[in-house]
């Protein structure tokens, strides 16, 4: 077998891996002074892997593994804009990381954050559902680790138990979807299914069964009921790598098996999806708007985001995964912005995460505050800024299809969520407070990535290079 | 760099400016050299315009600009302008100059009110000047934000109720428009943004016709302050600081006009046609209910807040009478309620500042007090009731005139019944120049007040002379506008 062929295609995941056993290593090797720059050491090797695999290398596919493997560059895009996302999240976690009762653990938080990552990779790459489940197992495993890192905390115990018995159920669940799929088609390669897939009983089961696994990745109603717990639950860095990461990975995946395997069954998945946008977007706008801790307030603001991200998939359309890759993108930069806000109040305040908390905090933090509402307007889709391009380009997805009412729903819970996101706004620049958060200066990690962030949420929409650089690889439906 | 593309980058200059200024002196000298550009810019823009048309340059759209955005959905951002939108550049610029004289003691957050200011201006003059529809739904959408924080933050009253209502409803406007323009890119064939081209397509079926035109016109006409969807305009008006309330009555209710006419009814003409007798009934009841509400009310900022819905709803009704006389008069009734409303939110303010009370019950005899602006109120409030000579009778003379032609008894009717608001206008008008103004002023309190200073002079003087100029000599401007209304009438009617 040549060799080359493997490091040629896998590079990202052999770059990864690499980076983990420096991590492993680091960890053994260098004693309690040098752990001291775990964080900074940590944050350069992950710059350097963005910084080799960020352009794909091959303008067209290849497959090794006889297969099991499959290379793309609208992958080695994902890929890419997944690891900017680890690295912000990492720059993030410095303050929390260095605390006395995390200290010790560090090197564990990157082992297990990389791993995970290193399992949506190859659930990403995935040409056969065995590669498939084995990446997605990957990335769930160490992420029950991370949701109870802070393990002395009695909610952080909780969320992980409950992520973990979740995820476990999905697993089980999908697993016995695969099943079907196996004793109906014969074959477990993505290539080879479409041509056996009739639509039949069994097949429409399993391709549900399929996607609520997914679903509870995606966290999307009504596979949702985990998320808010383990959001609040987890520490704060693991909740946004949680929310942002793990979504994505998971969004892109569903969209590709979709649209490789299932397209046979094209009417009976859009059915399926066209149910659940409905659900996540209007159930978690609902609920939201009651939510008084920021942390829970973002859970349930980003099960909207991903009914949002489902429009994309819906249209399954080349189209719909440029707008989809380009969404998740800019959802991240403005997600991990509000977070690294979260995260930033959370370490300097003694745990303060309560939306009253923050009124006031425009008074004495201005530049945070100012983050904050760009981060929350990006969201909530209101020009320049990056949200709103995405926003717009997900609409004309799912409208170029069609799916004129589902727009339209999804338009009116816009500005169902533009009210909450407004109402903490509201709490930082114009509600009082006797005792607001005392002025603090955050620490260099935090600065840089919220830089990095904030500089997404303003560039990413007016630079339309971005985008049409992912619409020159990205693919569909075959029409 | 295109003349027209200054208009927008001037105020992100400006905000650049405000925020490396250390001190309110800073700041104000970055606000007037913006403003002060900003108004030579846009009477530059208005001689270069007459003088390219009187050359003969024939093109709908003059100083075109086009450059490629988003190629997979064809977003260019594509700029030009004809009479219309020159006429509202100079309004829009107009009132940024005096709106920045009218804060002028603006101190608590000084330097975050006007960087907000500027947004909101930048997104005004943005979408006057875009052709592409999504460069101007983005523009729009920048227009409305700022608001929520402007009226939060430095409003007065029920502030957070008022913002908050003024943006959910305007952004639940905008999502309309936004599936209009959806509806209107693939309906015609998913091939080009360009406003100009779409119309020139012609190509987009009658029934989907029939379900955007309603979705659009009510999107825009939301901002337009639409009966039954003007519900927003007097609270959100009557808690807004002074140079937000000159701004959004004088400018932004205009990008409701605005839009109907250029977006809704010129890209989705057949169902404008056949629609448009629903809209018409609407718009008449905006124009009576919105003054006889006017009457009733007590507070001066609500008073004012319901003429402008009173006034809005003239320019809404006259673009639907679909004639070239009613259209002209549709857009000097824009500039010359933006212009007289200005003032009258300028002078409330300025007469707020020094009572600190707005009931025309508290208030009486100011004339003998304040003698400068209660002249400029009565002026502003002769302008409103439509005084031949200044730029109220022009624009509803011409509005009138031109619904009129319409021979149908719908049509007749309609008229009659909004003419009558005319009247009702001077009704609330003269009640309540002369509650305040004239007798004997009650609270000894108020004796002791002073006359407007020389910012407040400038801002109040500027906006007299441009209703004034509207007023004696319409017929440069009218030449102007009926000559860019025509090809968008006759598209609509064929």
């Amino acid at each position: 077998m040549d060799y080359s062929v493997i490091f040629s295609y896998m590079y990202t995941e052999i770059a990864l891996t690499g980076v983990i056993v420096a991590a492993l290593l680091y960890d053994l090797i260098a004693g309690k002074r040098g752990r001291r720059f775990f964080h900074p050491v940590m944050c350069t090797l992950m710059l350097l892997f963005i910084a080799g695999t960020v352009f794909p290398y091959h303008k067209d596919s290849g497959e090794i593994f006889g297969g099991m493997y499959v290379y793309t560059p609208v992958y080695g895009i994902v890929k890419s804009v997944l690891a900017i996302g680890t690295l912000i999240v990492f720059l993030q976690a410095g303050s929390w990381l260095r605390r006395e009762d995390t200290r010790f653990k560090r090197g564990e938080f990157y082992v297990l954050t990389l791993s995970t990552l290193l399992g949506m990779d190859f659930m990403i790459s995935a040409g056969h559902f065995m590669m498939f489940f084995i990446g997605m197992e990957l990335a769930s495993v160490p992420m029950a680790c991370l949701v109870a890192f802070d393990k002395y905390k009695g909610n952080s115990a909780e969320a992980g138990a409950k992520y973990i018995l979740s995820a476990l159920f999905a697993s089980g669940l999908m697993l016995y979807g695969i099943s079907f799929l196996y004793g109906t088609t014969g074959t477990l390669y993505f290539d080879d299914m479409p041509a056996k897939i009739d639509g039949s009983a069994l097949q429409i089961l399993s391709m549900v069964f399929f996607f609520s696994g997914l679903g509870f990745k995606i966290s999307l109603v009504p596979f949702h009921l985990w998320t808010a717990d383990t959001y609040q639950g987890a520490p704060t860095a693991v909740t946004s790598y949680l929310s942002v990461i793990s979504k994505a990975a998971a969004a892109f995946t569903l969209m590709v098996i979709l649209v490789k395997v299932f397209a046979p069954m094209t009417e009976y998945w859009q059915l399926l999806l066209y149910i659940v946008i409905v659900l996540s977007i209007t159930v978690a706008n609902v609920f939201a708007i009651r939510q008084k801790n920021l942390k829970r307030f973002l859970a349930f603001s980003s099960i909207s985001q991903a009914g949002y991200i489902m429009l994309a998939v819906i249209s399954g359309t080349p189209y719909g995964m440029t707008s989809l890759i380009f969404y998740v993108l800019v959802y991240m930069v403005a997600n991990l912005a509000a977070f690294g806000v979260i995260a930033a109040v959370e370490q300097n305040s003694g745990g303060k995460m309560d939306m009253d908390d923050y009124n006031g905090l425009y008074k004495t933090n201005p530049r945070l505050s100012i983050i904050m509402t760009l981060a929350l307007f990006s969201l909530a889709g209101i020009p320049p800024f990056a949200g709103f391009f995405s926003k717009f380009f997900i609409f004309a997805a799912a409208f170029e299809e069609g799916f004129h009412v589902l727009v339209f729903i999804a338009l009116i819970n816009t500005v169902i969520s533009l009210y909450y996101y407004l109402l903490v706004v509201k709490a930082m620049f114009i509600n009082s407070n006797d005792s607001p958060i005392a002025t603090f200066r955050s620490d260099t990690g935090t600065r840089l990535g919220l830089v990095l962030c904030l500089a997404g949420v303003l560039a990413l929409g007016i630079a339309s290079s971005v985008f049409d650089g992912i619409s020159l690889y990205s693919f569909g439906l075959m029409q | 760099m295109n003349i027209l593309s200054l208009f927008p980058a001037i105020p992100v200059l400006m905000m650049l400016g405000l925020w490396l200024s250390r001190n309110l002196k800073q700041i104000h000298a970055v606000m007037v050299t913006g403003a002060s550009a900003l108004l030579a810019l846009a009477i530059a823009l208005v001689f270069m315009y007459l003088g390219a048309r009187a050359d003969g340059q024939a093109a709908a759209m003059q100083f075109t600009d086009s450059h490629i955005w988003y190629k997979p959905l064809n977003i260019h951002y594509a700029v030009g302008v004809d009479g219309i939108s020159t006429a509202m550049l100079l309004l829009s610029a107009v009132i940024v100059f005096t709106g920045t004289f009218a804060s002028w003691k603006m101190t608590d957050g000084a330097k975050e009110f006007f960087m907000w200011f500027c947004l909101l201006s930048v997104g005004v003059f943005g979408f006057f000047i875009s052709l592409d529809l999504f460069t101007m739904f983005m523009f729009y959408e920048v227009a409305l934000i700022p608001m929520y924080l402007l009226i939060g933050v430095w409003g007065t009253g029920r502030k957070e109720y008022s913002a908050m209502k003024l943006t959910l409803m305007l952004m639940g406007g905008s999502a309309l428009i936004l599936i209009g323009i959806l509806g209107i890119y693939f309906g015609s064939g998913a091939t080009t943004m360009n406003i100009l081209e779409i119309a020139a397509l012609h190509n987009i079926p009658l029934e989907m016709q029939r379900i955007w035109f309603p979705i659009v016109f009510i999107g825009f006409g939301v901002l337009g302050a639409l009966f039954p969807f003007h519900t927003w305009s007097p609270d959100g008006h009557a808690s807004a600081p002074t140079a937000v309330s000159m701004l959004h009555a004088g400018v932004l209710m205009k990008l409701g006009g605005y839009g109907c006419f250029r977006i809704a009814m010129f890209l989705l003409p057949d169902a404008a046609q056949e629609l448009s007798w629903i809209f018409i009934i609407l718009t008449t009841i905006s124009v009576v209910y919105g003054a006889f509400s006017a009457c009733v009310q007590t507070d001066l900022k609500y008073i004012n807040a319901y003429s402008s819905v009173s006034h809005c709803g003239l320019v809404l009704f006259a673009i639907l009478m679909m004639n070239t006389t009613a259209a002209t008069g549709a857009v000097l009734q824009m500039l010359s309620h933006g212009l007289m409303t200005a003032l009258f939110f300028a002078l409330i303010g300025m007469i707020y500042g020094r009572t600190h009370t707005r009931d025309i019950r508290e208030l009486s005899g100011l004339m003998r007090i304040m003698p400068f602006l209660s002249v400029c109120y009565v002026i502003a409030g002769l302008a409103n009731l439509g005084l031949p000579g200044l730029s109220g009778f022009v624009a509803e003379m011409t509005i009138f005139n031109g619904a009129f032609m319409e021979n149908d008894t719908f049509h007749r009717t309609v008229t009659v019944i909004a003419c009558t608001s005319i009247v009702i206008t001077a009704v609330y008008i003269l009640r309540l120049i002369g509650k305040i103004l004239y007798g004997t002023c009650t609270n000894p309190e108020h004796l002791k007040l002073t006359d407007a200073t020389w910012d407040e002079r400038l801002a109040v003087s500027v906006l007299i002379v441009a209703v004034a100029g509207l007023g004696l000599f319409p017929l440069w401007m009218s030449d102007m506008i009926s000559e860019s209304v025509l090809p968008v009438i006759s598209h609509i009617l064929n």
